[in-house]
């Protein structure tokens, strides 16, 4: 593949899809692939402008109500369908992953669809999920770690499979355990981070599904960024167990 | 003068060609006739703000209020007793133009201000029990629909509204519409000031009666994306921000213009001591609000240009040989305004920390352009100096990991000029440091 030594990242709407530092998710795949001797470029599309259809990864992260609503109009026609029909690899963050599924519902509640890549379903959860999120991938690749914000509750159908199953935190919060959902090219999720930063291992694969085999990279300060993340997350759910033991006896 | 114009309220209006400036109605110095519970409530709080800090537990504000609230609920708005309120709010630039603004009105009289900085109901109590004959109050984003019911507050200054701490905040668009809602309900009469160049204050303020427009110049417009309105894609030309339906950015009576400051009076010359494009457009802010109080704006001007350093921030420290420049920001727009006033040739260092006051996910550091310090060694302290150093490699920065200041500062033991930017509590934290050190 270092014959055509150029990646190109693909970031939709970071205008709209960019509340939580998604847009982090470009610089850490940009800086893994340059790293490892790549040119790259980093392509965000706004506005009605179609989807580059050769692109190496393709990127969606989260947003606010209004901006998802429009962002999901806004990819309609785009031609986001071919890229995931040619198994071109695609991040899906959050609001992302409620766009790629059938539907999800708006801040009234209203069904809106989605672009429908992706076999999932949305809904409005009672409260909203907010901390630190420690998930277990089902592939046995190393812990996720991530920061989740959002009121949805997304329902994984039989065309995909759920990411992770949550060690801490609440994911996908349909009361399965999961986290997230995988379809073919596409892994959605919904930690931010943002997701990549924190788990160089996912970065990887987004990378190698467009590049084939990758060199190891020093990770020692990412790894260093993780085992205190994981420590921090660790006592957190102490603390929680305490809590509830605590609040047990009280009321028991 | 009419009684039928409100206390405090000038007659300056962006109506008015020739303004005047004398203020109307009475100011009354000391809160009248409080009642009994009102009046124990101040004493038992001020008794445990007192504690609190004997006991150096912090500045004692929040645990006082919090007491003054739990024994008199009504307390803030038996407290205001008839004072003219402003309040002033926005995710940036609150603590720097409530002080801007404090010291424009205290040329005509004196003025009770939670000059800490902090502003959440709680912490309010405290100032509001302070004898003064006007009061400006800088309020928590979050606390400023419940503030100003409860203050009855004739004057409020809007600042601006950007992602920050959303864990706490959620979503920008949805704390603008709780504004609106307050302001379309609000005991008239209200004044507004605000921001014209940011869309969401625009929409919010519009649900006001009167509205002072202020052009401040401010560039961020990550988070005003979208037409608040019709959630179309908005637009930015020369000028400012519109929308395909029609909304644009409002003409303004005060606006930031090239370093002067146009107002009713003219365009009046601006020299501020503290830096930056951002501090001249809350200057401006401050100057227009201060005429709606009846500060001639050159009268303010002149105030507001003592000013070098506002609770600490931008506040030089001598440190051994050195000197080290404290800085403040709290989310990216906050940022992306202090990176440019970083000194190429000082020595940097960045704390960051992502406590419950800071926001606990500090996936914003990513919205920050750090590309920006390229070619410099940024030290990375804090809490979160790893997600710091993470961000800083991804950045092509180079960037060294340090335990603290006192480590930071050996990385290059022979610098003269430190600047030391840090996020809200590391701010806290190392003023503190910084003060003990001295």
């Amino acid at each position: 593949m270092r014959g055509e030594s150029r990646v190109r990242i693909v970031l939709l709407h970071p205008r709209l899809l960019g509340t939580y530092g998604d847009g982090g998710n470009a610089l850490v795949l940009a800086d893994r692939a340059r790293r490892r001797g790549y040119d790259v470029e980093v392509v965000p599309v706004d506005g009605a402008a179609s989807v580059p259809q050769d692109a190496d990864v393709y990127l969606l992260g989260g947003g606010e109500d209004q901006a998802q609503t429009l962002a999901t109009n806004l990819l309609r026609k785009s031609g986001l369908d071919h890229v995931v029909g040619a198994g071109r690899p695609v991040l899906a963050v959050c609001a992302g992953l409620q766009i790629l599924g059938h539907r999800f519902a708006d801040p009234s509640n209203q069904a809106i669809p989605g672009l429908g890549l992706l076999d999932v379903t949305s809904g409005r959860g009672a409260v909203r999920a907010v901390g630190e999120v420690v998930a277990e991938p089902y592939d046995g690749s190393p812990v996720l770690n991530g920061y989740e914000n959002h009121r949805g509750v997304t329902t994984v159908g039989a065309e995909a499979s759920p990411l992770a199953h949550v060690a801490l935190g609440i994911g996908n919060g349909d009361a399965t355990g999961t986290e997230g959902a995988v379809q073919g090219s596409i892994i959605g999720t919904y930690l931010h981070g943002p997701v990549l930063a924190r788990n160089p291992a996912l970065a990887d694969r987004l990378l190698s599904a467009a590049l084939g085999t990758l060199e190891p990279l020093d990770d020692e300060l990412v790894d260093r960024l993780r085992a205190e993340r994981l420590s921090a997350a660790a006592s957190a759910r102490a603390t929680g167990r305490l809590r509830r033991w605590l609040i047990r006896r009280r009321t028991g | 003068m009419p009684s039928k114009l409100p206390p405090g309220r000038a007659l300056l209006s962006h109506r008015t060609s020739t303004p005047s400036y004398q203020a109307t109605g009475t100011l009354s110095s000391a809160p009248r006739g409080r009642d009994l519970r009102t009046s124990l409530a101040v004493a038992l709080g001020k008794l445990t703000a007192t504690a609190s800090r004997a006991l150096g537990r912090g500045g004692g504000s929040i645990i006082g209020g919090r007491v003054i609230l739990a024994v008199q609920p009504r307390a803030l708005s038996a407290l205001v007793a008839g004072r003219p309120v402003t309040l002033v709010s926005g995710t940036n630039g609150k603590t720097t133009t409530t002080r801007l603004l404090t010291d424009a009105l205290r040329t005509r009289g004196s003025v009770a201000t939670n000059a800490s900085g902090a502003n959440i109901a709680a912490a309010l109590a405290d100032t509001v029990a302070t004898p003064a004959d006007q009061l400006v109050l800088e309020v928590d984003e979050l606390y400023l629909p419940r503030v100003l019911t409860e203050t009855r507050a004739s004057a409020v200054v809007l600042l601006n509204l950007s992602r920050d701490q959303l864990d706490r905040m959620n979503e920008t668009k949805a704390v603008a519409a709780r504004w609106r809602a307050a302001l379309a309900t609000a005991e008239l009469p209200l004044y507004v000031v605000a921001n014209a160049d940011d869309p969401l204050v625009a929409w919010v303020a519009e649900a006001a009666v009167d509205v002072t427009w202020v052009g401040t110049r401010n560039s961020w417009s990550l988070d005003s994306a979208v037409c608040p309105d019709c959630g179309r894609l908005l637009h930015h030309g020369p000028e400012g921000w519109f929308c395909d339906c029609g909304r644009h950015r409002p003409a303004t009576t005060f606006a930031v213009v090239d370093g002067r400051l146009e107002t009713p009076d003219g365009v009046l010359p601006l020299t501020l001591q503290l830096p930056g494009t951002v501090n001249a457009g809350n200057a401006a802010l401050a100057v227009a609000a201060a005429a709606a109080r009846g500060v001639a704006p050159v009268d303010a001007i002149a105030a507001i240009e003592q000013v070098t350093s506002v609770g600490n921030r931008y506040r030089r420290y001598s440190v051994g040989g050195a000197t080290v420049r404290l800085l403040l920001a709290k989310n990216p727009a906050g940022w992306a305004e202090l990176l440019s006033l970083l000194e190429p040739s000082n020595s940097t260092v960045i704390a960051i920390n992502a406590r419950v006051a800071d926001g606990r996910d500090p996936s914003w550091l990513w919205d920050v352009p750090f590309e920006a310090l390229a070619g410099r060694t940024v030290v990375a302290i804090g809490d979160r100096r790893l997600d710091l150093a993470v961000r800083l490699a991804a950045a092509g920065v180079e960037y060294v990991v340090a335990d603290g200041l006192r480590a930071a500062m050996a990385v290059r033991p022979e610098a003269t000029a430190v600047d030391v930017a840090a996020n809200y509590t590391a701010f806290r934290d190392l003023a503190l440091e910084l003060d003990r050190a001295r």
